[in-house]
């Protein structure tokens, strides 16, 4: 095989900036999805007693 | 507006969506996890080098799969816009909205490895090549579709334009699949095809399917689940605002 320089800088940024924007992406998600659910359940919380509240 | 077909239909439902998404979603996270770990180490470590790249075909393991993603993502948001102009379909636009974003970080991430790749290979970040131009006309055609479809105060107008921006924008995805055939490019030819056999070893060809799988399995998941945590927050704006127009009416009253 013939002499090449070393190009792993390359190749570690390549995969740290994949890697790492999925992780992002991933985690982002995830806490978002947990954010919204408890939002929903508070307001759902709050509807159910004032429904309960005028009855 | 036409009559839905029976498996759109069923998973028009919200509901039926996040039962179904809450079902897939361990499956999704789990598949990829394993998958990326696997391909990533396989990729990085165990398969060989090129006899002409060295270690830098390695970048390949990573950036395959984003053009892959960037591609299937985009092909998504045309699917979603046919959804949103023919059946109204209402998960339709929710779904445009959240795939955007995700494509777009696809494109992005085989654009910048693809010029990690060039650099040490060509000798340039970039040239206007017809595959490399291609792809980022697809990326400034996701960041179109992320503008138009919020650019509106009413939202379905934003939807409906960016359904039709994403169903033009679908020419570009054959003359990102073909560029390298039509024109003389830099880029070098398919490696993969339907037809024919593939023209790299088999010891590179196993962890590039690996981290294929893996990175779509992986972005499977995250658009599921952004695409539920929508679909709690719109519930949550209606929830609101029906008890808003409720404590006006008493107050009226």
């Amino acid at each position: 095989m013939m002499h090449l320089p070393n190009h792993w800088p390359y190749i570690a940024a390549s995969y740290a900036l994949t890697l790492g924007c999925s992780v992002v992406l991933g985690l982002g998600a995830a806490l978002r999805l947990r954010k919204s659910k408890a939002r929903l359940a508070a307001v759902e919380g709050h509807a159910r007693r004032r429904e309960r509240s005028a009855s | 507006m036409r009559p839905t077909p029976n498996l759109l239909h069923r998973y028009a439902n919200p509901g039926q969506f996040l039962r179904l998404a809450h079902a897939l979603l361990p499956w999704l996270s789990s598949g990829a996890i394993l998958f990326l770990v696997v391909g990533v180490i396989w990729g990085l470590f165990i398969a060989p080098a090129d006899w002409q790249q060295g270690d830098t075909v390695r970048i390949m393991y990573v950036h395959v799969p984003m053009a892959w993603l960037a591609s299937s993502c985009y092909l998504g948001l045309a699917i979603c816009g046919v959804l949103s102009l023919v059946w109204r379909h209402p998960l339709a636009d929710l779904a445009a909205i959240e795939i955007g974003p995700v494509g777009a970080c696809a494109a992005a991430l085989c654009l910048i490895t693809g010029s990690l790749w060039g650099e040490p290979m060509w000798g340039t970040w970039w040239v206007w090549d017809a595959r490399l131009t291609s792809m980022l006309v697809l990326f400034f055609l996701y960041l179109g579709h992320i503008a138009l479809i919020r650019a509106f105060d009413e939202p379905a107008r934003g939807q409906r334009a960016a359904a039709i921006l994403a169903l033009a924008g679908v020419i570009d995805l054959p003359i990102i699949k073909f560029s390298v055939q039509w024109w003389n490019t830099l880029h070098q030819p398919d490696s993969i095809t339907l037809t024919g056999a593939p023209t790299m070893s088999m010891m590179m060809l196993w962890p590039l399917l690996i981290t294929t799988i893996g990175f779509t399995l992986g972005v499977a998941a995250v658009i599921f689940t952004r695409l539920s945590a929508a679909i709690h927050e719109s519930r949550a704006r209606q929830l609101l605002a029906r008890s808003r127009l409720d404590r006006r009416d008493s107050q009226v009253a």
